[in-house]
């Protein structure tokens, strides 16, 4: 579903953040990206999210090789991805259901059967009851659950989350978990970038371990 | 296809909703595009009344030929017979005789004729030339002058050529000052359009991280461009209306005057539609301009 060949990507003035990467990622599979903080995890989400691109090497998602992707086809290949940002990317003008409903927006959904999905999404993280409230209301957890929504309401195959428990206490993090899991038993594939592998004893995920732009574990 | 109309018809009701949004920034908007538009179309419709004027005129090409006061029968008879051989046009003669005549059905000129010793008008040859070419007008005038107990010739058409002319200068005065002010609009709308932008920097950033295109960020500001220009048209039709409506008594004074039948006319439902398409077409431009900075800004 996903696979990286010798990716490595140079930031101007800066150190090489990624080096001669390569991984492949199967269609259901759980993995976690780990590593200290600057190992590359970052950057990686990026380039799997086609937000850059690799300065050499190859990234094919669904048949699709990111790097020779035009501009235009950007759009339509993330429509494939749930993204969960590590700053969320909430928008803080508008309802809970509104935020949920961009994505519907995006696609073209009808209103009605727009709003009974997003109603759906906010169901499965536990939102329902707070469809109307503005999400600066919502604690730190309910808001990383409201990004979860908005990535899976358009049923994406595959979840790619970024720092997704960062900030969170370990009573929200594990709900956050519980998401991701429920999730990946319905046959999403879900790739988690993350420095904080302390439940990854529960979850029982692949491992990929970045270590300043290498790859130590994982398979190849 | 459903789905690109329902995509259509949201940027439309989210443009609407914007527009009612901030109904102060509206109005001053509409009333600067307003302004824009106003101004060239009322020189417009001026023109187009002074051309209404000429119309009837400009068509018919004349050269008068006016004899010697004491031009006999048998001399005004000569010319006749060269115009004949001439077959310059069309051509009738009008007697000294006439001439008083018709000047005296002319309002208040009667009393003036009767103080008059004598007839003080020449007999005249009025002609019609088939071929109307400025020069061959001016050729045709030179001949006449030359033959015999002619006194003047007089070229009719001058003075509608000169207001022809006129008319043709007002004309591209007025299309150079419309291409400054549809410059203005656009760059009026681009402006609205980017502090929009500005202020929904968050929502365009997340809507194209999550599969937003391009067209689907764009399209809410062209329609609200576009809606924005076509009502600021319809304002500027108002204004043009007002304007003529205020004009219209004086100028039907002054007409009168000159014992005119003239009525000023302002814009035709046509014009307006015009008015409000051409007000879409550049705030559409103007956000579609702004977008697209922004678009490439961003990456």
């Amino acid at each position: 579903m996903i696979a990286c060949s010798n990716v490595s990507k140079h930031y101007p003035q800066g150190p090489e953040a990624l080096k001669e990467v390569s991984f492949a990622i199967e269609a259901g599979e759980m993995v976690f990206i780990t590593g200290h903080s600057g190992a590359g995890k970052s950057t990686l989400f990026r380039l799997l999210a086609a937000i850059e691109r690799p300065t050499s090497g190859s990234i094919v998602v669904n048949g699709q090789n990111l790097a020779a992707l035009r501009k235009s086809a950007i759009p339509y290949l993330r429509r494939n991805f749930g993204l969960i940002f590590q700053d969320q990317k909430l928008l803080f003008d508008r309802s809970v259901l509104d935020n949920v409903l961009l994505p519907l927006a995006i696609v073209g959904l009808p209103a009605i059967d727009a709003v009974r999905r997003a109603r759906a999404a906010l169901d499965k993280v536990g939102l329902l009851e707070r469809e109307k409230a503005n999400p600066i209301a919502l604690s730190g957890g309910e808001q990383q659950r409201l990004a979860i929504a908005r990535a899976v309401v358009n049923r994406p195959a595959i979840l790619l989350a970024d720092e997704p428990t960062t900030n969170l206490d370990s009573e929200s993090a594990a709900d956050i978990l519980e998401i991701f899991r429920a999730f990946h038993q319905v046959g999403v594939t879900i790739v988690i970038a993350t420095h904080d592998p302390q439940w990854m004893a529960r979850l029982a995920p692949r491992v990929i371990q970045l270590e300043r732009g290498h790859l130590l574990g994982g398979s190849a | 296809m459903n789905t690109f109309l329902a995509q259509h018809l949201a940027a439309q009701r989210d443009a609407l909703c914007r527009l009612v949004a901030a109904p102060l920034n509206t109005v001053l908007s509409l009333l600067v595009i307003g302004i824009a538009l106003a101004l060239p179309s009322a020189g417009w419709v001026v023109l187009d009344n002074l051309r209404g004027i000429t119309g009837s005129a400009s068509g018919v090409q004349q050269v008068s030929i006016f004899m010697v006061m004491d031009a006999s029968k048998k001399e005004t008879g000569e010319i006749e017979a060269r115009l004949r051989e001439a077959r310059a046009g069309n051509w009738r003669f009008v007697s000294r005789d006439e001439a008083l005549k018709r000047l005296q059905a002319s309002e208040g000129m009667a009393e003036i004729i009767a103080s008059l010793p004598r007839n003080p008008l020449p007999d005249a040859f009025v002609v019609e030339p088939s071929n109307t070419q400025p020069e061959s007008l001016e050729q045709l005038a030179r001949t006449f002058s030359g033959w015999p107990k002619v006194a003047h010739v007089q070229l009719d058409s001058a003075w509608v050529k000169r207001f022809d002319t006129f008319l043709r200068i007002g004309k591209l005065s007025i299309s150079l000052l419309g291409g400054l002010f549809a410059v203005a609009l656009v760059v009026v709308t681009f402006n609205t359009i980017r502090l929009q932008i500005l202020a929904q920097a968050s929502e365009i950033e997340v809507a194209k991280l999550i599969g937003a295109t391009d067209a689907f960020i764009r399209r809410p500001f062209q329609y609200f461009g576009a809606l924005q220009g076509a009502l600021g048209g319809l304002f500027a039709a108002l204004l043009v209306f007002l304007g003529s409506l205020l004009l219209a008594e004086p100028v039907g004074e002054l007409v009168s005057l000159y014992g005119a039948m003239f009525a000023l006319h302002g814009l035709s439902p046509g014009n307006i539609a015009a008015l409000a398409a051409i007000g879409a077409v550049l705030g559409w431009m103007g956000a579609q301009l702004s977008v697209a900075i922004h678009l490439r800004h961003i990456g």
